[in-house]
């Protein structure tokens, strides 16, 4: 094993996979020599694959998620980077609108491509620099839909997404970018759809995303020391989700709270509470519990963006009404 | 360099077999068995002279008014109206109408519902014809109403510095939609658009067959050189609505008839006789064999299935 960063984890999935599978490259804004990403996603891998296969892009959202569409259905496996998840706005027709070509075309072609994009707040990036848009994405038929957590998961699920034959969003969290974790040296991959237990525990299921998943597990360790066991689950892709995974969980513990950090109407946390109360609404012996956002958009100020986002006290305070 | 005559031949009966696909598709929406279709009916020689310089492996992007576009590729008519009619033999079987239909077994990357929508689709392909190191070209067709979309800036530029193997065809049928060009716009050739690009453009008569071929060819073999993209604007005139049931009141009776008079179907019939290339016997006799192909077509259509209920489930992901 090795320690890296979830970032290294990224840009190693990427690397590998450049060099398994020519038909692989990259395309954004920022990606080429100068940078290698926003945050350095891609650093060194211009260098090694050159101009051709790093293609850095203008300004073009539009253009950069269209011309992966194309790419992707002649042959081609494109990683578009669209920076921000706040930007597929600019882009949003070929999001919801041109993405679907499989299935309109009468399934006829294969779309792989993955788009890969920074979500989350935390940095004082402010409304336009700081969503996550799960729900919005869940929303769209056609798509896979990756949040990572740490950076084991982060390698193997790109690696993945990259092989899919399916278009993949993959959602990195700013907050996740620095943080090291073991990294095992030989080559793995993770399968997309399954969720992994971060913590086991008996009282309470904790369904958190992405970022969420490190405050859920702050969380657990406080709530252990009340004497209340808290089993958290790492859902690691929303689309295809691992409903099984949840439900067993809560078959045990017959409490579900869900932590997102984004509004709560129409959040991923609402389509897995709803799943969990029509599917295993004999198993709960309590309400399902959301810790989200409030519905509003997402505020600059540090003492604002605080109040904004889920926090380990929400999650305690949810976590103690239903107990 | 002379055209052949079995090429001459073979646009005029892809432009009669537009024409009669869509008078039948008129019928079939009329008579409530088709529900949407934008028709392309006076179009027919943009489509026809731009797609004979594409090999069976180039690619085209098509738009919400295609069925002509997906002729000139090589579709096939029964194909075709089976897609228009719902039934599960279409081309998409069933799924996607006429604003998707496509072939993709010969290059055609959907028609499109969402104007200019196919312009970064192209791009994308035409990169990825040069990175797999083929010399395919890809054709992406649109009206005038792309024009002033973002994904056209976005598009064209990225082309444009990347140097891919794209012709841009824009159809300027005077209207998107129920506005006219000259409102839309304060130039009076789309193609002048081109030099903001740094790519050549080239404004022709869009109802001028051989005209068209030949402004494309050029086009596609430049692109196939690996030079760049071009755009070629083809001034050409809708007779139909925007979509069918529009009531067009904002085209003038005069403007219909001038029009009209430069109907490209028997404007390059008279041409080919004149030429030498067919007799009228000859031309009436392409004229009713497509007649009889669509005859085929529409009854391969009503004797096709319907796609079971449940298959709306599927084909959603590989």
């Amino acid at each position: 094993m090795k320690e890296i960063s979830f970032m290294k984890a990224i840009n190693e999935a990427v690397d590998e996979e450049m060099k398994r599978d020519p038909s692989v490259f990259i395309l954004g804004e920022d990606v080429g020599k100068a940078w290698g990403g926003a945050y350095g996603d891609f650093v060194g891998l211009f260098d090694k694959y050159g101009a051709e296969r790093v293609r850095e892009t203008p300004i073009s959202e539009t253009a950069i998620l269209g011309g992966a569409i194309g790419a992707a259905a002649t042959g081609m496996r494109p990683l578009a980077f669209l920076y921000f998840v706040d930007f597929m706005g600019v882009c949003g027709d070929e999001l919801i609108n041109q993405l679907q070509m499989r299935y309109m075309l009468g399934g006829k072609i294969k779309l792989p491509l993955t788009i890969t994009a920074y979500i989350g707040a935390g940095v004082g990036a402010a409304h336009q620099h700081s969503k996550s848009i799960l729900g919005l994405l869940m929303a769209i038929p056609g798509l896979k839909i990756v949040v990572p957590s740490i950076a084991y998961d982060a390698k193997g699920l790109l690696k993945s997404a990259l092989r899919e034959d399916n278009p993949v969003v993959f959602l990195e969290h700013k907050m996740l970018l620095r943080l090291t974790g073991q990294v095992p040296e030989e080559e793995y991959l993770i399968p997309l759809g399954k969720a992994d237990v971060k913590r086991e525990g008996s009282d309470v299921t904790v369904v958190a995303i992405s970022f969420m998943v490190h405050r859920a597990l702050a969380a657990a360790a406080k709530l252990q020391q009340k004497g209340i066991s808290i089993e958290v689950i790492d859902p690691r892709t929303l689309v295809p989700l691992d409903k099984q995974a949840i439900i067993g969980s809560v078959k045990k513990t017959g409490k579900l709270v869900i932590m997102d950090e984004e509004p709560k109407t129409g959040s991923a946390a609402a389509e897995i509470s709803a799943i969990i109360a029509e599917e295993a609404f004999d198993y709960l012996d309590a309400p399902i519990k959301r810790v989200c956002a409030p519905d509003t958009p997402v505020p600059y100020s540090t003492v604002l963006e605080k109040f904004w986002m889920p926090d380990e006290e929400a999650l305690i305070k949810a976590v103690t009404e239903i107990m | 360099m002379p055209i052949e005559k079995e090429k001459l031949i073979e646009m005029y009966t892809t432009m009669v077999r537009i024409r009669t696909f869509e008078e039948r598709a008129l019928k079939g929406f009329t008579a409530g068995d088709i529900n949407v279709v934008h028709l392309y009916i006076g179009e027919e020689a943009t489509a026809t002279g731009a797609c004979a310089n594409l090999r069976p492996d180039d690619y085209i992007t098509s738009t919400h008014r295609g069925h002509g576009h997906l002729i000139a590729k090589g579709g096939k008519t029964d194909r075709m109206m089976a897609e228009l009619y719902g039934k599960k033999t279409g081309y998409n079987k069933g799924k996607g109408g006429s604003m998707h239909i496509a072939d993709v077994d010969i290059g055609i990357l959907g028609a499109n519902g969402i104007v200019g929508a196919g312009i970064p689709i192209a791009g994308g392909a035409a990169l990825s014809a040069k990175m797999r190191g083929t010399d395919q070209v890809v054709i992406c067709f649109f009206g005038d109403g792309a024009i002033n979309t973002s994904r056209f800036h976005e598009g064209v530029n990225l082309a444009s510095i990347w140097k891919l193997p794209v012709v841009y065809v824009i159809e300027n049928n005077q209207y998107a939609e129920s506005t006219p060009i000259s409102y839309a716009v304060k130039i009076a050739n789309l193609a002048d658009r081109a030099a903001a690009y740094g790519i050549p453009g080239v404004t022709v008569d869009g109802n001028d067959v051989l005209a068209v071929y030949e402004a494309v060819g050029k086009a596609v073999a430049k692109a196939r050189r690996g030079e760049g993209p071009t755009l070629v604007e083809c001034k050409t005139y809708r007779y139909q609505g925007h979509f069918e049931g529009d009531k067009q009141t904002y085209k003038t009776k005069s403007e219909v008839e001038e029009w009209k008079k430069k109907d490209p179907i028997p404007r390059f019939r008279k041409k080919l006789i004149e030429m030498g290339v067919l007799t009228e016997k000859e031309a009436r006799e392409i004229d009713q064999k497509m007649q009889k192909e669509l005859d085929k077509a529409v009854k391969f259509t009503e004797e096709s299935p319907f796609p079971a209920p449940e298959e709306t489930l599927e084909d959603v992901y590989a």
